[in-house]
């Protein structure tokens, strides 16, 4: 038993002084192998008196298992011990940049441009194009805009000949779809429109959404209830806006939508996004739809003022100079 | 429109302060430009006289001014040129405040003791005029409130009135409005018939009745044309921004501006025999008072006399028939003519004037006979002289018709989504001048006052009521409608997530103008002769774009001049290829178009700084491609003259050629000043987001088999024809094959290339053995050398 005892006691302070696997593997031959110690007092047992056998039996069985777990621990404690050496070794610089490509960006307007037609989108609009040089018939005779009338002046056209234009607005795209479609019409017309004009607030080319809904009973009311639920979603806020009588020969009531604005002196005014109205009687008619059994409203805005409100730019022009230093900044 | 807000005040006098007042016109849809006081603010500034003017003694260009306030004689130094002896100035005595806060007090010049100053416009912020001292006229009282004295406590309101309310452009009219919002009548002014002195008439002859429905003239003589207008009118007339010429022309715009007449005045002893109102011969030459000389159309309708046209009609006057210093005898002219026949016609002669501005959108037919009655007893009053009767020619048949409209009590709801009571409705229609005809629970039915000719149908009617009622009481509702949403095809790449795989590789997204300098597109594009614009902004935009590739270039030459080295750029957008004179075959065609240059990677630690070259751009135009499981294009060598010859490509889907891309060509990279290699793309957008929907196949269970081969080739022998020829001879079971080796150079013939393939077979339905796999590879290996004398590299 004393032998035993020690026997166990010289293995456990083995394993502890290990310092590797094959010293391990070693200490286990010496103590559970076929000659180890351990073993050895097993085969004494013959030598054990009968009522201590079991007993006897039991204790170094249980020391056997001692080393061996321990033996098993010590395994374990000296592979993580390597592991860690071995990381630490690998340690590398986490502030370094990492590899590949950095993303680019959307151009502003675009972005801008998405999330106006994401709304309307939402709201179940679809999303019509249509080509940017136009006949004069469908820039403005189809919108109640006859040759020589003042409203033209209103906007300056860029002419091929009499009789063709770039278009001044995305309303053509509306006739375009009002002469192929019957009503119930939900539609916005993104795109490229042109202005001969040109100065600090003025480009000759510029970008609008238009919109159109036409149903059975659409009202005023409900003109008021999407443009002030979209300004609301586009800024992310309850915006004050006014809704001011206005003129456009394709709408009748027309109205010009303001939102109040507060500039970084924190003085506030009232600025002009928005031009919309009830469709021109005139106009359905033109395209082929009742007035009288529909009514609808349209409406139009300009991309790059809402990108300037949007994002802070306080020059127009930069939107079309492609400085690398400006578009990165739109991610 | 500019007016003075005391001169509307005259007419309509609301108790609402100036802000009130613009605030109320703008949501009446009168918008308020602008408003700004008449003068700065200053105070103790009175009407002063220079009794005389001597040199100062110690200084060249001061005077020594003895200045009278009526009272008392001040000295005053002054530097103005114009100090004189005689003339009255605005004197600011010593204790004056101009602007805010600048005191004028005691002083010394060089000297000599000055007390008060004489002041400038500019210096009371009446003008930016500084050009010495703001002469008075004779007739200002010296010694009186220079403020009171020029009714200076006024503001110039600027509204920007929309093209169908021309019954606003005179005072008038902007205060039947005031008068409608503010439930306050109106002051009229009273004209009555000029007592008629003589029986002098002039003949005239309307011979365009359709253009010209109503003509009124009359013959005024001994006037005198050297009298000064009234301050009065004159301050009218500058708050108005017009300048003062002398009284009959000063009346006469006065009286626009009042009543919206636009008027004019000839000399009646310049005038040939008859006023002649007929439309212009062509080529008809007329020099106008401004001096231009006009080549007349036919379709321009004329005021001429017997010998020659006097006037373009309702635009502007004629040079020699005009009132000038020496006239004595006028006939004044006051006329209706049809906005039709004037539309345009100002502007198709590069004109703009304010008789033609209101003609084009509309005078009121009824209002010639009052507007010359007005300006007679005005002429009389300023200029005197001897009244004849008024010659009127009418064609009742060609003057306006009021109109008739109805509006339906179920439409206006309709229209408001909100019920107004009937009595109100009633209201706002008779404050704005329209008759009942008939009121009946259903419907209005009204007559338009003929100042009101814009409103013609019910619709416009709705206008008033809403605007009148207030666009801000109307509710905000959202429409209610059947959910009806339209599928979106999901074969078809949306142009979203194209622009997200072009952001993910690192391109910025640029937008170039659609229009181009001839001379760039000619240089990219030669074989296309460029859409050009009538009337560009200026010729480095005259032209429409054939190709996206110049705009996209100078964009890269901005920012390579900018030290931006590294650039990635795409835009998608119309090219316009083909002549307007048949619009419907013009190709608009969008397209996506960009470029590259610079290193392949930013610049960073890790040893990047390869620089991009032809396969960069086409991986990224093959994950466009792929974005959809659309059809993979294949290449072929391209012939594009800004791109490199023996580096750029067609890309090819179905046999069509849908784009292009390279580099860019090394003579146009000198020429444009390119300091690097620039790749640029080309493709026909549609082409791009064109795809199929995916359709699963069944994965084999079992194994792969790979086997690698080098081959050696020709080095002339593209690649993709070895390819080609393995993926027909490889069998069934074939997959794919990998190049993942090219080598030319030492170990290899000088004409021979090595290509490395890896090939890979896999059955779906056995495990395939060697000797199935070796027929196909000595398939394959018979083919490669027969076709392109291709062998396996020894």
């Amino acid at each position: 038993m004393e032998n035993l005892k020690q026997i166990l006691t010289d293995a456990l302070a083995a394993v502890s002084a290990s310092d590797s696997e094959s010293a391990l593997d070693e200490i286990r031959v010496r103590y559970l192998g076929k000659k180890g110690a351990l073993t050895a007092l097993l085969k004494q047992l013959a030598n054990v008196s009968a009522e201590d056998r079991p007993k006897f039996g039991q204790l170094v069985n249980e020391a056997k298992g001692q080393v061996q777990v321990e033996i098993a621990k010590r395994k374990e404690d000296l592979a993580a011990q390597a592991l860690n050496a071995k990381l630490a070794t690998e340690t590398i610089d986490i502030t370094l940049s990492g590899k590949g490509q950095e993303v680019g960006g959307l151009h502003p307007v675009t972005r801008t441009q998405e999330r106006i037609e994401n709304f309307f989108r939402g709201i179940g609009f679809d999303v019509a194009a249509g080509p940017e040089i136009e006949d004069d018939y469908h820039n403005f005779e189809a919108l109640n805009i006859p040759e020589h009338h003042p409203a033209r002046a209103m906007q300056d056209t860029f002419y091929f000949n009499a009789n063709t234009v770039l278009r001044t607005h995305t309303s053509p795209v509306q006739v375009r779809t009002m002469e192929q479609t019957q009503p119930p019409i939900r539609i916005v017309c993104p795109g490229r429109v042109y202005r001969c004009d040109s100065d600090q607030t003025h480009t000759p080319m510029f970008h609008q959404v238009e919109g159109l809904l036409i149903d059975e009973n659409i009202s005023f009311a409900d003109l008021k209830g999407v443009l002030q639920q979209f300004l609301n979603v586009f800024f992310e806020d309850d915006v004050k806006t006014r809704f001011r009588p206005s003129y456009f020969p394709f709408t009748e009531p027309s109205i010009e939508v303001d939102i109040w604005r507060i500039n970084s002196k924190g003085e506030g005014s009232w600025l002009e996004v928005l031009g919309c109205g009830m469709v021109h009687p005139k106009v359905l008619e033109m395209s082929g739809i009742d007035p009288e059994k529909y009514t609808g409203f349209a409406f139009g805005m300009g991309v790059e003022r809402f990108a300037m409100l949007r994002y802070r730019v306080d020059d127009l022009r930069m939107f079309f100079e492609n400085d690398l230093r400006f578009l990165k900044q739109f991610k | 429109m500019k007016f003075s807000e005391n001169w509307l005040r005259e007419w309509v006098n609301p108790a609402i302060g100036t802000d009130e007042l613009a605030s109320q016109i703008t949501m009446a849809g009168l918008e308020v430009d602008e408003i700004c006081a008449v003068a700065e603010e200053f105070s103790g500034v009175v009407v002063g006289q220079i009794l005389s003017a001597e040199k100062h003694p110690n200084a060249d260009k001061l005077k020594v001014c003895q200045v009278t306030d009526g009272t008392e004689n001040f000295q005053v130094v002054c530097g103005a040129p114009n100090a004189r002896e005689g003339i009255k100035i605005p004197f600011a005595k010593v204790g004056a405040v101009l602007g805010p806060d600048f005191k004028i007090k005691k002083a010394k010049l060089r000297q000599v003791e000055s007390f008060g100053m004489l002041c400038a416009a500019s210096e009371l912020g009446l003008s930016d005029d500084s050009d010495g001292l703001l002469e008075l006229a004779e007739s200002a009282p010296v010694g009186s409130d220079f403020r009171e004295y020029l009714d200076l406590n006024d503001t110039i309101i600027d509204v920007d009135l929309t093209p169908n309310r021309s019954d606003c452009l005179s005072i008038h009219g902007l205060a039947r409005e005031v008068g409608v919002l503010n439930q306050t009548d109106l002051t009229p002014i009273d004209v009555a018939p000029a007592a008629v002195d003589i029986q002098d008439t002039f003949a005239v002859d309307v011979q365009a009745a359709d253009a010209c429905p109503r003509y009124l003239g009359r013959v005024i003589k001994g006037v005198n044309v050297k009298a000064e207008s009234p301050l009065w009118l004159t301050e009218k007339l500058r708050r108005s921004g017009i300048r003062s010429i002398d009284p009959i022309v000063d009346i006469t715009n006065y009286v626009m501006l009042e009543l919206g007449q636009p008027m004019h005045a000839f000399d009646l002893d310049q005038l040939s025999e008859s006023i002649v109102v007929r439309m212009a011969g062509e080529g008809e030459q007329l020099t106008l008072l401004d001096g231009q000389e006009m080549s007349l159309r036919a379709d321009t309708l004329v005021i001429a006399d017997k010998a020659r046209p006097l006037a373009i009609a309702g635009i502007m006057g004629g040079e020699g028939s005009g009132v000038s210093l020496e006239t004595t005898n006028i006939f004044l002219e006051s006329a209706f003519f049809a906005p039709i026949s004037l539309a345009g016609k100002a502007r198709s002669y590069g004109l703009h004037t304010d008789s033609s501005h209101r003609f084009e959108r509309g005078v009121d037919a009824q209002l010639q006979n009052k507007a010359i009655e007005r300006a007679t007893a005005l002429i009389v009053e300023i200029a005197g002289g001897q009244v004849a009767p008024i010659t009127e020619q009418v064609s009742q048949d060609d003057l306006p018709k009021a109109n008739e409209v109805t509006l339906r009590r179920a439409k206006l709801d309709q229209y408001l989504a909100v019920s107004i009571d009937k009595e109100q409705v009633t209201d706002i229609l008779t404050r704005l001048d329209l008759d009942m005809v008939e009121v009946t629970d259903e419907q209005w039915v009204t007559r338009a006052p003929s100042h009101r000719f814009d409103i013609a149908i019910e619709a416009d009617l709705i206008e008033e009521v809403a605007r009148i009622y207030g666009y801000e009481n109307i509710p905000a509702n959202m429409p209610t409608a059947a959910v009806n949403f339209t599928p979106v095809a999901e074969a078809q790449t949306s142009i979203q997530s194209m622009r997200a795989t072009l952001v993910a590789q690192g391109y910025q997204e640029a937008i170039t103008y659609s229009f181009i300098d001839k001379e760039s597109s000619l240089q990219f594009v030669p074989d296309v002769e460029p859409v050009p614009l009538e009337n560009p902004i200026s010729a480095e935009m005259g032209v429409m774009r054939p190709s996206l590739i110049p705009g996209l270039m100078k964009a890269y030459l901005h920012n390579q001049n900018r030290q931006q080295s590294r650039v990635r750029l795409f835009e998608t957008g119309r090219r316009f290829i083909g002549s307007v004179d048949a619009l419907d075959e013009l190709d608009q065609q969008e397209r996506l178009a960009g470029l590259i240059a610079g290193s392949r990677e930013a610049e960073a630690w890790y040893h990047n700084s390869d620089k991009v070259d032809f396969y960069d751009v086409k991986s990224h135009i093959e994950a466009l491609f792929a974005l959809n499981d659309g059809d993979m294009p294949t290449y072929e060598r391209a012939d594009v003259v800004y791109l490199h010859p023996g580096r750029s490509a067609k890309v090819m889907i179905a046999g069509q050629e849908v784009g292009v891309f390279g580099e860019l060509h090394p003579q146009f990279a000198k020429t444009l000043g390119c300091n690097q290699g620039v790749y640029l793309f080309d493709i026909n957008l549609d082409a791009v987001l064109t795809g199929k929907l995916p359709v699963y196949k069944v994965i084999s269970k079992f194994p792969e088999v790979r086997r690698d081969f080098a081959l050696l080739a020709d080095r002339e022998t593209p690649v993709a024809s070895l390819q080609n020829i393995i993926e027909d001879h490889a069998g069934e079971a074939f997959k794919e094959v990998s190049v993942f080796d090219v080598y030319q150079g030492q170990g290899i013939d000088d004409t021979k290339k090595s290509v490395a393939l890896g090939l890979t077979w896999q059955h779906p339905s056995h495990t395939l053995s060697d000797e199935e796999i070796n027929k196909s590879v000595e398939q394959i290996l018979v083919a490669l050398e027969g076709q392109l004398g291709v062998v396996v590299r020894g």
